[in-house]
């Protein structure tokens, strides 16, 4: 199966990442040969077969007490952001 | 020379302060200083942290304190988090990145006396299998500069194989510590899914993920796997269940030890490849171990299963890059969605891109039932083949690698070429069993990689049918040139 530039497109949308023009064809054939390569699986008989989501039998998420584990770190947490202003986060104006 | 001795030979030096900590930091850091710039294997050197870490190292040990890694130097894969240390896991999107806290494997390492010497290269977010994929640049293989050294963890391997640290750290979704191992000629340990803490690693494919040790031999490996392996409650996936002594369990016998041979892994693998293998095999049997071959057929599956759940898994995972909190972030956006496109189109490389696109496509509406759901039923497929052969024999061996380093920029533009290197490490991850790749000897004068896998929660006795075909060869003794 092979994809199409309105494909792939719509799909870095999704992703949210911007693909230039000049790339756009180069993701449209690699995409479409790893596509391919995952169609063997069609192949494949699964009837009657479970999805496996976790490698290990009987593990199940483990719940914590609520109560309090981290003390506030919030200062040395932003200090890795872009662009932070009184303890908040800063962004493109998002409402008019 | 420090650098060849195994690491129960420094601890012992350390022991009796014949050398100290500070001396060995010295002598590593030295040797990083000569070497690192032509093989690109760090990314970040952490000199005087670890110098002031072998000091602490000299104090424990001069008020009487003793540890096999009390004072040892090792060098930390990229991916996991140091605490006032730069983490960039080989990304652009983190190259401005400090950790705020430790992973679980730094705060157990670092307990049990380690060294830092500094962070690994590594494939951009450990989506690779030759190192090229790095935002640093490729790592070159020590046995041949124009060879890859294989990946993710080919910062570590490398680093390994030239002796700039006894111990490496690493991590294992697809074969991401036993083939850059095997590729480099040393020994890479991926323990069972579960039995070490992902915390504070950063994530790719959570369902895959463990954290490994790479080294030059099985026994400098498992104090290293000791120090990490255990329960933590910050991993909701770690389990917790007793860790066995992986150090005394390497005295144990072989014999009578069941091997099943995988049928699969010699398809179309090449007579002179699958020939050490079959060697290896004989050193088995005459250490008392029987061999059988066994078949697991839905195992030529795994990598289309693979390329399918471990994009998928990323996508998801790399969803946290916003350009907001931390990371990258692209100048002048002109509006929210353009901050986030521009970001992570800017802050990621092609291979990291190509994933989260493969991953967000095999999730997205009307295919992730032919695509996600099927790659989930053929899972099982594999995990029951794997629990089937596990009744028969009690550990499978095969080799890690169809061939040895291929030469860099090979397969880099071919992704589909570039995911059939790991056809044979990907099965252990989809089925999170432990695996072993051991030096078994050279092709063209490149190292190969035995692999061992067993089934889960077994790696003491993995470690112990490794450590006793390395007392009984000398594979993993070999430098390569110039390092010696």
């Amino acid at each position: 199966m092979s994809l199409t530039r309105q494909d792939v497109e719509k799909i870095a949308h999704l992703a949210r990442l911007s693909i230039s023009a000049e790339e756009l064809p180069v993701y449209v054939s690699a995409l479409s040969s790893i596509v391919n390569f995952v169609d063997e699986l069609s192949r494949v008989p699964t009837e009657d077969v479970a999805p496996l989501a976790h490698p290990l039998d009987g593990q199940h998420q483990r719940l914590r007490a609520d109560a309090v584990a981290e003390s506030d770190n919030h200062e040395k947490y932003q200090a890795n952001a872009p662009s932070v202003a009184a303890g908040l986060y800063v962004v493109p104006r998002v409402i008019e | 020379m420090l650098h060849n001795l195994s690491v129960g030979e420094l601890a012992e030096r350390l022991n009796s302060r014949e050398v100290s900590s500070v001396e060995l930091t010295r002598h590593f850091l030295a040797r990083i200083d000569r070497f690192s710039p032509a093989l690109n294997a760090l990314i970040t050197l952490t000199a005087d942290r670890a110098l002031a870490d072998a000091a602490a190292a000299d104090l424990r040990l001069g008020r009487g304190e003793r540890g096999p890694l009390l004072g040892i130097p090792l060098i930390h894969k990229d991916i996991f988090c140091t605490d006032g240390v730069r983490t960039s896991c080989g990304s652009r999107m983190l190259d401005n990145f400090i950790a705020p806290y430790d992973a679980t494997v730094v705060t157990r390492l670092k307990a049990a006396g380690t060294v830092m010497l500094g962070k690994a290269n590594m494939d951009e977010f450990a989506m690779g299998s030759s190192n090229e994929t790095s935002y640093y640049g490729p790592v070159k293989n020590p046995w041949n500069l124009n060879k890859v050294p294989g990946g993710s963890s080919g910062g570590s391997a490398a680093a390994a194989a030239a002796r700039l640290a006894p111990l490496t750290t690493g991590t294992d979704t697809g074969g991401s510590i036993r083939q850059p191992a095997a590729l480099t000629g040393t020994t890479g340990v991926k323990p069972t899914y579960g039995r070490v803490s992902r915390y504070g690693m950063i994530a790719f494919a959570s369902s895959l993920d463990q954290a490994g040790v790479l080294a030059r031999s099985v026994a400098d490996a498992a104090p290293a796997l000791q120090a990490m392996a255990g329960f933590d409650p910050r991993d909701s996936t770690s389990v917790d269940a007793p860790v066995p002594d992986y150090t005394a369990a390497l005295a144990r016998p072989l014999k009578g030890l069941k091997i099943g041979l995988l049928r699969e892994f010699f398809v179309g693998l090449e007579a002179r490849n699958a020939a050490l293998i079959h060697d290896a095999l004989k050193v088995y049997q005459e250490l008392g171990a029987t061999t059988k071959e066994v078949s697991l057929p839905h195992l030529p599956a795994s990598v289309p299963t693979y390329y399918v759940v471990a994009p998928a898994e990323c996508s998801s995972n790399l969803s946290r890059f916003d350009g907001v909190r931390y990371g990258y972030r692209c100048e002048n956006p002109h509006d929210l969605m353009d901050l986030y496109k521009r970001s992570r189109g800017e802050g990621f490389g092609a291979e990291v891109k190509r994933r989260i696109m493969t991953g967000t496509y095999v999730l997205s509406a009307g295919y992730f039932d032919a695509y996600y759901l099927k790659a989930q039923r053929v899972r099982r497929l594999i995990v029951d083949d794997f629990r089937a052969a596990f009744t028969q024999v009690d550990l499978l061996i095969g080799p890690t690698t169809p061939t040895p380093a291929f030469d860099i920029g090979a397969k880099i533009d071919d992704p589909v070429t570039m995911y059939l290197n790991d056809i044979y490490t990907i099965g252990a991850n989809l089925a999170g069993l432990p695996g072993l790749s051991l030096p078994c000897g050279f092709v063209d004068g490149l190292p190969m990689g035995l692999q061992l896998i067993g089934p889960h929660f077994s790696e003491d006795r993995l470690l112990c049918a490794g450590h006793g075909y390395q007392l009984a060869t000398d594979w993993h003794r070999r430098a390569p040139q110039g390092y010696e």
